[in-house]
């Protein structure tokens, strides 16, 4: 799975064309041949499905069947009533606020500690922690699985080891604790992948600044508040973004996995119950109508979250 | 500067330092606690979790190449990933090259839709591709009645490259873009044509960037199992699905030995091509914000 951030660097795209590629007579064959393979790919395979998702949402249609009812807004109205999509929602807010809270904060400490204090092993440290990133959402859920597994895992195994056997859960069949254990896999997964995000926009804040506060008495945490945050602000705005991706998509994939987004649903996020209603339930409408509430839903945090969080530009 | 407060900034840095060692390790120890237990006996699994193995099991790797047909997955994964990279870089290349160095109608508007793919996630639209196919196949079922387009490995690698068309050519065109123009007159003042420019002059000084991008393609399509789910629903099989199934099949069977060698089997390329091209890796995703 592969998302992609605004561009850092969106407003590089709208310097203006050099004079060298004014238009040629002539090139129109082979601009169409470079460009039309693409295209072609894009529109089929991404456009026309995410028209449909919006289109199919207002039909009921078991997906398979020729049978197509239009039915304006119906598969909206029912969605407000149905329980386990309220619960989905619930879930996917609450893996949103936890996971993103957790994950910052870890991942700014770490990044904050790796480019101040020059620690020794930074290298080897980066190397590990990124590892996560690399790995697949089967692996990690089948690692997760073999952590929480409630007689052989290693949490469960490790607390009878030391006699606390009562602090064992069924991490992953207990409804109060799995969507825990999920956060706790999800933040596993993302770490490094943030932290190497904050590294490299603090890197880029000039030594002398951290000095002169030195010389003023300021201590690291200090430091970090008044200069490090300030300073990376774009850069946090541009990961809550990621966040908001993350939390519907990785959610989705790990529980799908992991959970199969129970029990009793307890584990079910957004996206998961979209795919029962359209593949299990064969309510492939209902389920686009749930397609449609994510996207919505995605773009307004993310607006919210961007004008919340705007900032006049520091420079440095 | 007080002789407390450098005592107390040495205790500060000292804290810090454990508690990035104990977040590695909490990194570390699961993904080692796998391979160590790959290469365990069925007994082993029960008691104590962090016994080392009594000895080296192999045969629980032959268990789960042959037995769980990780073996067979494997390969079919290795030939849908590299078909994959080779469809989107056979479009993905001239796509971007031309949007970066030529000006034709309509430009703004390709350029605006490409960045729009960039946020359409393909958990999103996996089921509308799948029944898209579904009525091709449909459609076809006089020509081909066994069906063409589901189950059809060459088509996961086709959609695969589709689905990362937007992010491959905004990469490779930002490159494109950032390199002089001047190399590309002298070429044409000598006679090379517009296609020898672009492969010949251009795209070797593309590489930088056609590395990058084959790498989180790389990843993305080995790593993948929503698409492969959905779209190879019979024999063939990507090698993740056949974990996810061994693992579902585990779960009943608790014979954890398989299960883990299987898992080994699958991070291990993907581990040597992570350590061998760490610093690109690293480099790329910050430059790029690229979202694994």
């Amino acid at each position: 799975m592969t998302t992609l951030s605004p561009p850092p660097t969106a407003t590089e795209q709208q310097v203006p064309v050099p004079e060298t590629r004014k238009r040629k007579r002539g090139n129109g064959g082979f601009v169409a041949a470079c460009l039309l393979p693409a295209l072609v790919l894009f529109a089929l395979f991404m456009v026309w499905p995410t028209v449909n998702v919006f289109r199919m949402s207002l039909y009921q249609w078991s997906g398979f069947s020729p049978a197509m009812r239009f039915v304006g807004l119906d598969n909206f109205t029912k969605l407000a009533d149905d329980q386990q999509f309220v619960r989905a929602f619930q879930n996917t807010v609450a893996l949103l606020v936890v996971v993103t809270v957790a994950t910052m904060g870890l991942g700014l400490f770490l990044a904050a500690v790796m480019t101040r204090q020059k620690l020794r092993g930074r290298n080897l440290y980066r190397f590990v922690l990124y590892i996560p990133n690399v790995l697949s959402v089967v692996v990690i859920a089948a690692i997760f699985s073999a952590l929480y597994d409630q007689e052989n895992g290693l949490i469960n195994g490790t607390l009878r080891l030391l006699s606390l056997d009562g602090l064992q859960q069924v991490w992953l069949g207990n409804q109060k604790v799995v969507l825990w254990s999920v956060a706790i896999a999800m933040v596993w997964q993302s770490l490094g992948y943030y932290m190497v995000l904050y590294m490299s926009s603090m890197s880029s804040i000039p030594e002398e600044l951290y000095e002169a506060s030195s010389l003023d008495g300021a201590t690291a945490p200090t430091q970090f508040f008044t200069i490090t945050m300030p300073l990376i602000w774009q850069n946090l705005r541009t990961t809550l973004t990621f966040f908001i991706m993350s939390a519907v998509n990785l959610s989705f994939v790990l529980v799908r996995a992991m959970t199969g987004g129970g029990p009793d649903g307890a584990s079910e996020v957004l996206l998961s119950y979209m795919y029962k209603q359209a593949y299990t339930n064969s309510s492939y409408g209902y389920g686009m109508a749930i397609g449609v509430v994510i996207f919505a839903f995605s773009f307004l945090v993310s607006l919210l979250v961007s004008r919340a969080t705007k900032r006049e530009p520091l420079q440095f | 500067m007080t002789t407390l407060q450098e005592k107390r900034a040495r205790t500060g840095r000292g804290l810090t330092s454990i508690l990035v060692g104990a977040i590695a390790l909490a990194i570390a120890v699961p993904v080692a606690w796998v391979l160590f237990a790959s290469v365990k006996g069925k007994s082993e699994f029960y008691g104590n979790p962090w016994s080392l193995p009594a000895g080296l099991r192999v045969q629980n790797y032959v268990d789960a190449f042959v037995d769980a047909r990780i073996g067979r997955y494997f390969a079919l994964s290795l030939l849908v990933t590299v078909l994959g990279l080779v469809f989107v870089l056979a479009v993905s290349i001239p796509a971007a090259y031309v949007i970066a160095r030529y000006d034709f109608r309509g430009r703004g508007l390709v350029e605006v839709a490409l960045l729009a793919g960039l946020f359409v996630n393909v958990n999103y639209i996996v089921v509308p591709i799948f029944l898209m196919l579904v009525d091709w196949d449909r459609a076809l079922v006089d020509v081909l009645p066994d069906g063409f387009f589901i189950d059809n490995p060459a088509m996961l690698s086709l959609v695969y490259a589709a689905t990362s068309i937007p992010f491959t050519i905004y990469l490779l065109t930002a490159y494109f873009r950032s390199i002089p123009a001047d190399y590309e007159e002298a070429a044409s003042l000598d006679g090379a044509s517009r296609f020898a420019v672009m492969t010949r002059i251009m795209l070797p000084m593309a590489r930088p960037a056609v590395t990058t991008v084959i790498l989180f393609n790389f990843l993305a399509y080995w790593n993948d199992f929503i698409i492969s789910l959905t779209l190879l629903p019979g024999e063939n099989k990507t090698v993740q699905v056949g974990l996810l199934n061994l693992f579902t099949a585990q779960k009943a069977a608790a014979d954890y030995g398989r299960l883990y060698a299987g898992m080994v089997i699958v991070i291990v390329p993907v581990l040597v091509v992570y350590a061998l091209v760490q610093r690109r890796l690293i480099e790329g995703m910050a430059a790029g914000g690229v979202k694994g």
